[in-house]
């Protein structure tokens, strides 16, 4: 029987671009971007951790200009695919001009598990560019499968090439992927894929109930380098989906080199399940918060967890960053 | 004081148009007259149930009628670009809705007065309304470098109008916050929240500022909140001005007045009770003539 072929979509270079505090420089970039693609990942994704245009007091200002970034991974990418994500509502059609021009070629156009209509113009305007097309439907523990579906049509109608389910807030228990992406495999003509954050420890877990439950597209990086308690480990995925017999087109040796001497070495801090990442997931809180919460807990004389907890029973949405002040503040004046 | 009222049309009886209707009825200066749309619809019966006159030859039936003066259009900005120079040649004052930016930006609280004689005047957008005062409140006493917006709405308040052109929201708001609101440099982010029960509207406002003088900076802002509050009650701050090195942060939520639209379609409330705001100084003008 021939391998199934698994494509593997590395986001070291946007997800990670959250545990380094959006700090990638050109040359790391280039090093980071230049070892991937020799070891067979299909699509690189680069941009600021909340996409093109992320670079903002809310979500943390890039510390170099972010199109640079964007013209050094294709520099040095021959093979892969580059790609970069947008959220509208952060990024626009015009900031997607502007990343084309500077290499990317695929877009991820991102929107809440609920508001995949927001996004059908930047879809079409990246069609129309001739771009490869995904969309992107974040924080999906928050939706049933069957809306998730409804709402995967909504791209699917406007021209995305496939679909992706991000548990943004790493939430979701394997058997809850499982029924996620079988709903969507069986009701869409495009393919399916994934995206794991690893806050309860089941990034590997739930990219494999992804894959066995049909998805053919799944998110990764180097160390599992990405926003809360990071993303699934890449080089760990390579190892498994081996073992199991998937075509990755991976090169398992080469993925823990880069991930060893490239990316390990520029990392701010060890990718461990510390308290507050695992209260994401616990609590169903979105990833990239995690660090800004930190900040704002020291600020206001708090501890992460009761801010983070808060926001899950606020039902906050990915980008809402803002309102970590806001519970922070809120929180300081009940103490006081 | 003037006396006597204006007439008013509005084109576009939707949610927005529907909700200014609402507000009209309730003005002390303005005579709601005349609801035109292009379609047979709830707007248009309902407009017809309060005794007001309805059409569905909408810009011209407005445009044709001698009685009415002010006219909101409550459409989109491609129909308002081609509305714009009808109602110009009519003779009519315009107060547009959509994105269109025809005419200048307006905030009532912050560049009103200032406008002179103008006969197109332009809402920028609902995250517009609720920032660009407080931008312009900071920009006053502390010269705002950088403005940044975070303006989040619940899901059920965002229209297909917004949803369909969510670009346009960003970069309008952006254009009002530096053009009216003073910034040298802004940006402007929308996130929509599909939580039940909905989210009341709330914007984050930063800034970069030249002057960092916390004291000025609070009663500036105290200041311009009791003015907006004149024509939206429901604006209140939620987290006061932090000042922290050259940044400051606040927090407003915009709670609907819920004259049609539920209360927490702030965003949808603070654009329409500015427009009304607007046109109620207009009136006066007009009626003091």
């Amino acid at each position: 029987m021939e391998k199934r072929r698994i494509h593997i979509v590395d986001t070291t270079l946007r997800d990670g671009s959250h545990a380094v505090s959006h700090s990638f420089s050109p040359e790391q970039v280039k090093a980071i971007a230049g070892g991937l693609d020799k070891v067979g990942v299909s699509i690189i994704e680069c941009a600021h951790g909340d996409g093109i245009a992320g670079s903002t007091i809310n979500y943390g200002f890039s510390a170099h200009n972010e199109m640079d970034l964007i013209k050094s991974a294709h520099e040095v990418i021959k093979n892969a695919q580059q790609g970069i994500l947008l959220l509208p509502g952060i990024g626009t059609i015009e900031d997607l001009e502007e990343a084309y021009e500077n290499g990317a070629r695929v877009v991820r156009v991102a929107t809440h598990c609920t508001e995949a209509d927001v996004a059908i113009q930047h879809i079409k305007a990246a069609k129309k560019m001739g771009m490869f097309v995904c969309g992107f439907l974040m924080m999906v523990h928050m939706a049933t499968p069957e809306k998730l579906l409804e709402q995967a049509k909504i791209f699917e109608e406007a021209g995305a090439d496939y679909v992706n389910l991000a548990d943004s807030s790493g939430y979701l228990l394997p058997a809850d992927v499982t029924d996620r992406i079988k709903v969507l495999v069986e009701g869409l003509n495009i393919p399916v894929g994934f995206h794991a954050h690893n806050n309860l420890g089941l990034a590997i877990a739930n990219s494999i109930a992804a894959v066995e439950a049909g998805a053919t597209y799944i998110d990764a990086t180097c160390r599992g380098l990405g926003a809360g308690a990071g993303n699934t480990q890449l080089e760990v995925l390579a190892a498994v989906f081996d073992r199991m017999g998937y075509d990755t087109g991976l090169d398992l040796y080469g993925t823990m080199d880069v991930a060893e001497e490239i990316v390990e070495p520029i990392m701010h801090r060890p990718q461990v399940i510390k308290t507050a990442p695992l209260m994401l997931g616990y609590a169903g809180v979105y990833s990239s918060f995690l660090l800004h919460t930190y900040r704002a807990a020291e600020k206001f004389g708090l501890n992460p967890r009761d801010i983070l907890v808060e926001l899950g029973k606020r039902k906050m949405v990915g980008g809402q960053e803002d309102m970590i002040v806001d519970v922070a503040y809120q929180l300081s004046q009940q103490k006081n | 004081m003037a006396e006597g009222k204006i007439k008013v049309g509005i084109i576009g009886p939707g949610n927005i148009g529907t909700d200014l209707m609402y507000k009209v009825m309730k003005s002390k200066h303005l005579q709601m007259d005349f609801m035109t749309g292009i379609v047979e619809s709830e707007g248009l019966a309902r407009a017809r149930e309060f005794g007001f006159k309805t059409s569905t030859d909408g810009v011209q039936a407005v445009a044709d009628d001698p009685e009415v003066q002010i006219v909101f259009d409550a459409t989109m900005a491609s129909a308002h670009l081609i509305n714009a120079p009808i109602l110009k040649a009519a003779g009519k004052t315009v107060i547009d809705m959509t994105p269109a930016a025809v005419g200048p930006y307006v905030v009532p609280c912050v560049n009103l007065e200032k406008l002179g004689d103008v006969d197109n005047y332009n809402m920028v957008t609902c995250g517009g309304q609720a920032t660009i005062p407080i931008v312009n409140a900071i920009n006053e006493v502390a010269d705002v470098e950088y403005a940044e917006i975070v303006a989040s709405i619940s899901s059920k308040s965002a229209g297909p109008g917004t949803r369909a052109n969510i670009d346009e929201f960003t970069q309008t708001t952006k254009k009002g916050l530096e053009t009216v609101g003073g910034a040298d440099k802004a940006r402007a982010v929308i996130i929509l929240n599909p939580a039940e029960p909905p989210v009341m509207m709330c914007n984050t406002i930063y800034t970069i500022v030249k002057n960092p003088d916390e004291k000025a900076i609070k009663e500036a802002v105290e200041k311009r909140l009791a003015e907006i509050q004149q024509y939206v009650p429901g604006y209140q701050l939620r987290v006061p001005p932090l000042v922290d090195g050259n940044k400051v942060t606040v927090i407003i939520q915009v709670e609907g007045a819920g004259d049609f639209l539920p209360k927490y379609s702030g965003n949808l409330d603070i654009i329409n009770s500015a427009a009304i705001s607007v046109a109620e100084k207009l009136a006066e003008k007009m009626l003091s003539k």
